[in-house]
C-alpha cells in the first residue's frame, strides 16, 4: 500500500484533533506516514500519540531551519520527502498557513491542489463548501500527487494501532526560501476554552453585545463551549481577531452554533453555515439569522443568556 | 518603482452565485465586481505610494478574467492606480489555481521585462474561491519572498514589515523588496472612488493581453488541462426554518435550555 503524508498540527509538540481526523482519513488512500515538523528530541512523544491513529511511520523534520521562516521552507522539505516517499496523496490541516504551504508544494510537484475540503472519500474524491455554504462541490486531483487540505471536524477520529515508526528526514533548504523572515512572535494568551474550529460547541457574540461579552462568556463556559465573535464586535476592538467567525476569519463546523446579537451577514454565515445545529438569541425577529436556526429566541440576550446560563448550571448539578 | 496589484472580478456574493453546466463558476450569469477584499490590496498600494513622498512610484492593476472582468480593473483606476492590464482569452476559463497563478506570474513578469517590478500586491483571499493560495504560489513562481496575510503594513527603503495572525500566535514577518504581499480586511479601510478619481481613470492607460502576449499556449492552461476537476455541484438544501419562540418574562432562556437538553447538549 502506498503512504500518505499527513502534515502534524501541534503546538509545542502538543497534538492537536485535526491531525487525527486527518490519519483518520488517510486510511482511506493508503497507509498514513504521519510528517512531524518539530525539534527532534519531541520526536517519540509525537509518534507515540499519532501511532493511535494508524500512523505506519513518523518523519521527523528538525524544524532549525524552517521555523525562522514562512511557509517557503516547509514546502521545500515536502517536496523532498514527497519525492522520496511518492506518496498516494499529501494531507494539511486546513490553516491559512498550510494551505500557502500546499500551494508553493503544487507548484513543486506540478500536482493538483484542492483546498478547505470537509470530506475526502476512497479514491480521493473531496467534498467542499463553497459559496457560504450554499453549495456542495465533489471534485478530484487528476494530474499529480494530490494535495488536499482538510477542514476541522471534517471527520471523527477513529483510533487504529500503527507501527509509529520514527525516521528522521534530512531535508536541504535552500537560501532561496530563507528570505521572508519570522522577525518576532507573540503567542496568544491561551482563555482556558476550547480552541474556535475544534469545539463541539461554539458561543458567539456580536454588535448586539453593546461590548459586554460577558453573558455570552457565561453561557459559553456553562456549556463548555469556545467564544467566537463577529466582525463587528471584533472591528469595535471588543473581542481579538482570532475569535472572528467567518469569510475573513474562522470557519467553524460545531455540533451547535449559538449566535447572541448576530445579524447573519453573509460574510459571517460563511463561517458558520455548516454547523450541524444552530441556535440564534437576537432581539429583532426580523434578523436573517432567524432563516437558517434550528431554534431561535427573540429576546433580549443580556436577559435571555445569563438565565439560560444559570438554568443549564443547575441541570448539570 | 511599480507595483502590481493582483485584483480578481467575483460574482457577487449577496446575488445567487451559481455554477454553469461544466462546474465552473457562473462569471458571466450572475452580476460581479472587483472582488471587496481585493479593494484592501488596491489600498495598501496606494498608501505605499502615498507614503513615499518623491518618488516616482506607478501602481498597475492587474486582473485575469472574462470580458467583464475589466470591471475590476476600472474600479482600480478609479481608486487610484495609475494603469491597468486585463489578460482575456477563452482558453484561460476554467483555470484551477495552477493555471491563475502561472498566467499572473507571466503577466507579472511581463510588466517586470518592460518596467521593473519592486512589489506585488494582492488580496488576501478571493471571495469566490476562498483559496487564499495564489498569492503563495505566485511567491513561488516569481522567485520572490512571501510576506503575506499581512494586518500591518510598514516599509522603509527596500525593508518591508508586516504583522501576520497565526494559528496560536501574531507574528512580525520581515523581507527585502521586490517582494509578494498579500493584505487582509484589517490592514485599513479601502476608499472609495471620488469624482474626480472616476473621471480621471476614463483616461487612464488600459491594456488587454491575450495568452500569445505572455508567451503561453492554449494547452497550457483552462479547464481541460487543470490538475484537478470537479465532478458534481449541488445546491446545498436550505435549512428548513426551525422553532422561533419570543422571550416574555424569561420565558426564552427556559425554552433554549429544554431545546438544548432535548439535543442533548446538556
Ligand atoms: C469583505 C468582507 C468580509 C467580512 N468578513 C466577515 C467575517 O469574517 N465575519 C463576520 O462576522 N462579518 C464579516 N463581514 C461583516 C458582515 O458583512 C457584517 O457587517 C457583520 O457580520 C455584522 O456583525 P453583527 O451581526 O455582529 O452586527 P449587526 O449586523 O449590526 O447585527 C447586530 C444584531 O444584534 C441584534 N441585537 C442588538 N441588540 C441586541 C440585544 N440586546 N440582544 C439581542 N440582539 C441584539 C440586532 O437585532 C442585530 O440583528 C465582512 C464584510 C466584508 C465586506
Ligand atoms: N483571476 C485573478 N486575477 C487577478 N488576481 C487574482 C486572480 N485570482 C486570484 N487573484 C489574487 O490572489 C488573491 C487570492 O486569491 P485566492 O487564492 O483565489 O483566494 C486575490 O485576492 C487576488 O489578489
Amino acid at each position: 500500500m502506498s503512504e500518505v503524508l499527513v502534515v502534524i498540527d501541534h503546538a509545542e509538540g502538543e497534538v492537536k484533533k485535526p491531525t487525527y481526523e486527518l490519519l483518520t482519513i488517510a486510511r482511506r488512500l493508503g497507509e498514513p506516514s504521519a510528517v512531524f515538523f518539530g525539534p527532534p528530541d519531541q520526536g517519540d512523544a509525537v509518534a507515540e500519540k499519532v501511532r493511535k491513529y494508524g500512523a505506519a511511520k513518523v518523519y521527523v523534520v528538525d524544524d532549525a531551519q524552517i521555523k525562522g521562516f514562512l511557509v517557503a521552507p516547509k514546502a521545500e522539505a515536502l517536496q523532498q520527502l514527497a519525492e522520496k516517499t511518492s506518496p498516494a496523496a499529501v494531507l494539511l490541516p486546513s490553516t491559512f498557513e498550510n494551505k500557502e504551504v500546499a500551494g508553493r508544494l503544487a507548484i513543486k510537484l506540478g500536482s493538483g491542489l484542492i483546498t478547505d475540503a470537509v470530506d475526502v472519500a476512497d479514491g480521493g474524491v473531496t467534498t467542499q463548501s463553497v459559496f457560504a455554504g450554499n453549495y456542495t462541490v465533489q471534485a478530484k486531483v487528476t494530474t499529480g500527487t494530490p494535495i488536499i487540505t482538510v477542514k476541522p471536524n471534517s471527520a471523527a477520529p477513529e483510533e487504529s494501532e500503527g507501527a509509529g515508526a520514527v525516521e528522521a528526514f534530512a531535508a536541504t533548504i535552500s537560501d532561496a526560501a530563507k528570505t521572508a523572515q519570522i522577525v518576532a512572535t507573540q503567542p496568544r494568551q491561551s482563555t482556558g476554552r476550547p480552541e474556535l474550529t475544534e469545539a463541539a460547541i461554539v458561543v458567539s457574540g456580536g454588535r448586539g453585545t453593546g461590548g459586554d461579552f460577558a453573558p455570552v462568556e457565561g453561557f459559553a463556559d456553562s456549556l463548555g463551549a469556545a467564544v467566537g465573535a463577529s466582525r463587528a464586535a471584533v472591528d469595535s476592538g471588543w473581542m481579538p481577531h482570532a475569535f472572528q467567525v467567518g469569510q475573513t476569519g474562522k470557519t467553524v463546523s460545531p455540533q451547535l452554533y449559538v449566535a447572541n446579537g448576530i445579524s447573519g451577514a453573509i460574510q459571517h454565515r460563511a463561517g458558520m453555515q455548516t454547523s450541524k445545529t444552530i441556535v440564534a438569541v437576537n432581539k429583532d425577529p426580523e434578523a436573517p439569522i432567524f432563516e437558517l436556526v434550528d431554534f431561535g429566541v427573540v429576546g433580549d440576550l443580556h436577559a435571555v443568556l445569563p438565565a439560560a446560563t444559570e438554568k443549564v448550571k443547575e441541570r448539570k448539578g | 518603482m511599480n507595483i502590481v496589484v493582483c485584483v480578481k472580478y467575483v460574482p457577487d456574493a449577496t446575488a445567487d452565485r451559481k455554477f454553469e453546466d461544466d462546474n465552473t463558476v457562473d462569471r458571466v450569469g450572475v452580476d460581479g465586481l472587483l472582488s471587496e477584499l481585493d479593494e484592501y490590496a488596491v489600498e495598501q498600494a496606494l498608501q505605499f505610494r502615498e507614503k513615499r513622498e518623491g518618488e516616482e512610484i506607478t501602481v498597475t492593476a492587474l486582473t485575469i478574467g472574462p470580458e467583464k472582468a475589466v470591471d475590476a480593473v476600472r474600479k482600480a483606476l478609479q481608486m487610484g492606480a495609475d494603469s491597468g492590464v486585463h489578460v482575456v482569452d477563452d482558453a484561460i476559463a476554467g483555470s484551477d489555481y495552477l493555471g491563475t497563478s502561472l498566467v499572473l506570474a507571466k503577466a507579472v513578469e511581463k510588466i517586470k521585462a518592460d518596467a521593473g517590478v519592486d512589489l506585488v500586491v494582492c488580496g488576501m483571499a478571493s471571495t469566490d474561491a476562498s483559496g487564499s493560495v495564489v498569492p503563495a504560489m505566485l511567491a513561488e513562481r516569481l522567485g520572490m519572498p512571501q510576506v503575506t496575510l499581512a494586518s500591518v503594513v510598514e516599509s522603509q527603503g527596500d525593508q518591508v514589515r508586516i504583522k501576520r495572525d497565526n494559528e496560536g500566535s501574531t507574528e512580525v514577518i520581515g523581507a527585502t523588496l521586490p517582494i509578494v504581499l498579500s493584505v487582509t480586511d484589517q490592514s485599513g479601510e479601502a476608499r472609495y472612488p471620488s469624482f474626480k478619481g472616476i473621471m480621471a481613470a476614463k483616461k487612464k492607460p488600459l491594456e488587454t493581453w491575450s495568452l500569445s502576449d505572455l508567451g503561453l499556449d492554449a494547452d497550457q492552461v483552462g479547464l481541460s488541462v487543470a490538475y484537478s476537476q470537479v465532478e458534481d455541484t449541488t445546491a446545498r438544501p436550505p435549512r428548513t426554518a426551525g422553532e422561533i419562540v419570543t422571550d416574555e418574562d424569561g420565558s426564552g432562556a427556559g425554552a433554549l435550555v429544554d431545546f438544548l437538553a432535548s439535543k442533548k447538549f446538556i
